[in-house]
């Protein structure tokens, strides 16, 4: 994939709408349908508003307002004290009542919050990036195919998601690579979780549409990107595609087009100008929400701690460098990961080392989040005990890490299991090292001189304990052998 | 964008755009019957121009309600056989539509 | 026995509720007068037989051992096609609903059922509630019991003949533009449109929801009355609907209207208004005189905007609410092999609208798009503001608004099908009172030639009690009798 650092010849432009699912909410947007949808057969969770019934009419969840108001807060927003519904016409079989309950920001409509800002940090710099407006709104059902969407004969619905509460986060298009958006995209999660309004590691609970534009040329739409992982690598394939089409002096049209994420490429959908008059008007069946400034001090009173705050409370309360707090607070199972073996363990800059490097490296190698951790703070302490009064080396504990990773298992299960515990005694090291000279006779006599050949003894003794030998206690016992032998010769 | 003819009028391709964008399907002689009628409404509708509405607010909602929320409570949702009875197409539990493409 | 069907719902209240009446005795009378109309008037489109029998023995059951009953107890009310009834056809008079059995009662039937009231079927209307004569429904159109020559009006016309050829005491329409009160005028009833948000529109199947109310259609203002009070009343499941506990409407009905200050916009009495409805109109405002009250002329300028505000507001929400018709979940389903999604929207809905709803949804599909949405949608919201300031204005002088409900006498069916924009015409009265939200009444005034002139008044917000005590005092001045 070709470089796509921003050059200042091609500049490029990005701007990203995220729509999150309030995957906290017990119940629907509108009715009062159990949201907890994700494991049940489909259409279970289902009632005359959801399923668009002629008649049914939406009511408003209480506890959507007030995690709206947490989100625009959080980014620092303007809350528009008098927002409006806005009814968004289109006709999908995905769309119950082929119109969507939303919000919209032009010809007098007013959205829920607007004016905010995110602050990041990429290539060693704060960014800002700013939010142009939040809104609520509803989600769609679930279309499935027989084979692919152009193949299937026919479209299957499952409106169980149907009517559940969404906010869309819209971003101006300042973001300048696909790494920054990443970036971006992992913080807004991680405001997200820490408000505990969304839990982004769940199916479908965030999903992202971008903008890009190159050179200051027209603004090319790119839908369908069904992760934030997924994220970096359509906004790469993207930029590519266009810089190439640059290249040969071919200019971008405006146009809508969809990840592939399978082949990963994006393809271009029919988009005439037209196709998109989704003829906005105000949603008669709901009345407008106006916030007092009462309601919004009893929310800022209950909001949690958010990212920013956290990781200087990391920093104060348990001396941890920038660089650490900013780690672990970018993601909130990271950071309550670190906070409980902190309460378990006294040196937190130890544990947020192995958490930072070894941990993580092994739970992205198995492919899991560390939601899904099957090590659990408790077994990470419980290693870190083991290294701490010498029953392991540190350089063991790596790979009982990753065991411990993989399966679940406690570390001192498995240290037993496949002995690594760390020889210690004089005796058995010397044993081990009267071994080596005896099989090494030249090193030992280049040892004599050179300080490579003393290391390499060294490392023949680990060699042969498979890592387990202290390797402090070794590296005295061979230097005093050799201190012998130099005194008889 | 629709071509915009004379204001305050609507044209044959109109009427065809809309009814495309209105997902309704119009026969020729539908077509033809709907442009004349349509344009004697818009003859009539053509007196709201003579209203004064500089600086006037729009008027959707007559009791001026603000606030109607619902708690976050569960209801009891339909039973499947009833969400669905009405469906003339399923296939296991999914209602089905038309192919898309 | 067999003149049953002829008592008023309070009188079958007294006698149920008293024990003197059987409800089993007397639903059997009223379906018996049902199969000898209906053929001719062609109200009803359902006839729920077993449904009321059943509860008439439920009733019957009740009122034996002891146990309180509501205050609908026994009667039998009829209800538009557009109220959604559990596991009975609502069709909304239409081909794209024919087929559709709602899995819930709407508000208002399940506060009928649970005031003992028994529902009897359900009427014809025009199709999605779009129409001034009941002509546009798919089903056919229901006959003017005073002349069967002759449109009940709409768009309730099924629930108005119902009521006037004494099939059933009590029924319930619709208003979004006037469609209770116009066939309340043309069938010689009365209909109210209560104040928009007093009755729940849940289950109300939607053609324009920032117009629309569910209202009764009823022979006299003391069942009106009586009706109001059993639907009326907040609902959480309607966002629009009204935290205001609504008045005991039977209980002031009695009230004189000594002072009474009755408003006459001398727009109601312009060109276009049949001279002869003219006349009557202002003989029954005399009446009102003689009985106490005062009457000023007075001006509303921005009404000459109602109509055409009206139709857009109407058409563009109309645009949108109809748009879920799709034949995916429920409805008229006419899929061809190899149809596509857009292929078969497009033809199914065809197939499924008469040509009056494909107009209205072109229309306003039309108002709502990218260029027009402000010289017609916004425009028409603005209007409706310069109507409400006109009102606001007018009811400070005066308590209420009296003048023509229709400017037309009843006309014979098939005489304006082709000429839409003639039809609209008649709505010109009754239009205003849909914008501002305010409460409407139209009352029986005259017969012409044997054909049914109605009263109309509008009142400020929740003054429903006004309306039914003047139109108390109009009607008791009119015995027209009953035509069949």
């Amino acid at each position: 994939m070709a470089d796509v650092k921003a050059t200042m010849e091609h500049e490029v432009k990005i701007g990203l709408e995220i729509h999150c699912q309030l995957t906290n909410l017990k119940t629907k947007l509108f009715c009062g349908c159990s949201a907890d949808y994700r494991k049940d057969p489909p259409n279970t969770h289902l009632c005359p508003v959801c399923l668009g019934l002629p008649g049914s009419l939406p009511v408003l969840n209480a506890s959507a307002v007030e995690d709206a108001t947490m989100v625009a807060l959080a980014l620092g927003c303007e809350i528009q004290k008098l927002n409006y519904s806005y009814r968004k016409n289109y006709y999908y079989p995905d769309m119950p009542k082929n119109f969507q309950i939303s919000q919209y920001d032009r010809a007098g409509a007013v959205p829920f919050a607007v004016k905010g800002k995110v602050i990041i940090r990429a290539e060693d710099a704060s960014k800002d990036i700013h939010i142009t407006r939040i809104q609520i709104e509803e989600d769609p059902g679930k279309l499935s195919y027989l084979g692919t969407i152009d193949t299937s004969p026919y479209t299957l619905v499952d409106y169980n998601r149907a009517g559940i509460g969404l906010l869309e986060i819209v971003t101006e298009p300042v973001l300048e690579s696909p790494q920054q958006a990443r970036v971006f995209l992992q913080k807004l999660r991680s405001i997200l979780e820490h408000l505990g309004v969304s839990d982004g590691g769940l199916e479908g609970a965030m999903r992202c549409d971008a903008n890009i534009s190159l050179a200051g040329g027209k603004r090319v739409e790119v839908k369908n990107i069904s992760s934030f992982k997924e994220v970096e690598r359509a906004l790469s394939f993207e930029i590519s595609r266009q810089r190439s089409l640059l290249a040969k002096g071919v200019s971008i049209s405006m146009e809508t087009r969809h990840w592939d994420d399978v082949r990963r490429v994006t393809v271009s959908l029919r988009t005439k100008e037209e196709e998109h008059d989704y003829r906005y008007f105000p949603e008669a069946d709901l009345v407008p929400i106006s916030l007092t400034e009462e309601y919004l001090e009893a929310i800022r009173a209950k909001m949690p701690e958010l990212p920013d705050a956290r990781a200087e409370r990391f920093i104060k309360q348990y001396g941890l460098p920038e660089y650490d707090a900013g780690v672990l607070t970018g993601e909130k199972g990271l950071a309550d990961f670190f906070e409980e073996c902190a309460r378990l363990y006294e040196r937190p800059k130890e544990v947020s080392n192995w958490i930072m490097t070894d941990l993580l490296r092994w739970l992205h190698e198995e492919d899991v989040e560390i939601g899904e951790s099957k090590v659990l703070p408790a077994g990470l302490v419980e290693m870190l005990r083991l290294i701490g009064d010498g029953t392991i080396s540190g350089k063991i504990a790596k790979t009982v890490l990753r065991e411990m990773v993989k399966t679940g298992r406690g570390p001192r299960e498995i240290v037993e299991e496949r002995g690594l515990l760390r020889i210690a005694s004089e005796k058995q090291v010397r044993a081990l090292v009267d071994r080596v000279f005896e099989e090494n006779p030249k090193a030992v006599q280049d040892a004599l001189t050179d300080e490579k050949a003393v290391h390499f003894l060294v490392g023949q003794v680990m060699r042969l304990t498979k890592g387990k030998a202290d390797p402090e206690l070794t590296n005295r016992i061979v230097r005093r052998k050799l201190a012998e032998r130099t005194g008889k010769a | 964008m629709m071509d915009k003819g004379e204001r305050g009028r609507i044209s044959k391709k109109q009427v065809e755009h809309i009814a495309e964008l209105a997902r309704i399907e119009l026969s020729e002689e539908e077509k033809r019957l709907f442009t004349e009628q349509l344009n004697e409404i818009l003859d009539y509708f053509k007196v709201l121009d003579e209203a004064d509405t500089k600086d006037v607010q729009p008027m959707l909602s007559v009791l001026g309600l603000r606030d109607v929320w619902r708690g976050d409570v569960p209801c009891p949702c339909l039973p499947v056989e009833e969400a669905l009875q009405n469906a003339p197409r399923k296939e296991k539990g999914h209602i089905k539509a038309p192919k898309i493409a | 026995m067999s003149n049953l069907y002829a008592l008023t719902a309070r009188e079958v209240v007294s006698r149920v509720t008293s024990g003197t009446l059987s409800a089993e005795e007397y639903v059997d009378a009223v379906l018996s007068r049902i199969r000898d109309m209906d053929d001719k008037v062609y109200a009803f489109l359902t006839i729920m037989e077993a449904d009321a029998r059943a509860k008439a023995k439920e009733i019957d059951a009740k009122a034996k051992s002891g146990k309180p009953l509501g205050r609908l107890a026994g009667v039998t009310v009829a209800l538009k096609d557009n109220l959604c009834t559990r596991g009975v056809p609502t069709t909304c008079s239409s081909r794209m609903l024919g087929n559709f059995k709602p899995p819930y009662d709407a508000k208002v039937v399940e506060r009928l059922r649970k005031e003992d009231a028994i529902i009897i079927g359900k009427t014809n209307m025009d199709e999605f509630a779009m129409g001034t004569s009941t002509e546009t429904s798919y089903f056919g159109p229901t006959r003017n019991p005073w002349d069967l020559d002759y449109v009940p009006g709409g768009s309730s016309g099924g629930s108005a003949a119902a009521v006037a050829a004494r099939e059933a005491p009590l029924a319930l329409g619709s208003d979004t533009g006037g469609s209770v009160r116009c066939p309340a005028s043309f069938c010689s009833l009365v209909g109210l449109k209560p104040t928009y948000g007093l009755v729940s529109r849940y289950g109300l199947i939607a053609y324009a929801n920032s117009l629309e109310q569910i209202g009764p259609i009823t022979r006299d203002v003391f069942d009106c009355a009586l009706l109001l009070d059993a639907i009326a009343g907040h609902d959480p499941r309607d966002s629009t609907s009204s935290p205001t506990t609504p008045k005991n409407h039977v209980k002031s009905i009695e009230e004189p209207v000594d002072g009474l200050r009755v408003g006459v916009p001398k727009e109601f009495f312009g060109e276009g208004v049949d001279p002869a409805v003219s006349r009557e109109v202002g003989r029954g405002i005399a009446r009102l005189e003689e009985a106490g009250a005062t009457s000023l002329e007075l001006s509303l300028p921005s009404l000459r905007y109602a109509l055409a505000a009206y139709y857009i507001v109407a058409m563009s929400e109309a645009s949108s609410n109809l748009a879920r018709y799709d034949g995916v979940r429920y409805g008229y389903n006419n899929l061809q092999p190899n149809d596509d999604w857009n292929t078969f929207f497009s033809r199914n809905r065809r197939e499924g609208f008469g040509p009056e709803v494909r107009r209205r949804i072109i229309l306003g599909t039309y108002a709502l798009s990218a260029g027009y949405y402000n010289r017609y949608y916004l425009k028409a919201l603005q209007v409706r503001t310069l109507i409400r300031e006109d009102f606001e204005e007018a009811f400070k002088s005066c308590d209420i608004l009296a003048g023509p409900t229709m400017p037309v006498l009843p006309f014979k069916l098939g005489e304006k099908v082709s000429d839409p924009l003639a039809l609209y015409m008649c709505d010109i009265l009754t239009v205003p009172a849909n914008l501002v939200g305010c409460p409407a009444i139209s009352v029986p005034c005259a017969l012409v030639d044997g054909l049914p002139v109605g009263l109309q008044m509008m009142a400020p917000f929740f003054r429903e009690d006004l309306l039914l005590r003047a139109g108390r005092v109009v009607a008791e001045g009119f015995q027209g009798g009953w035509p069949m």
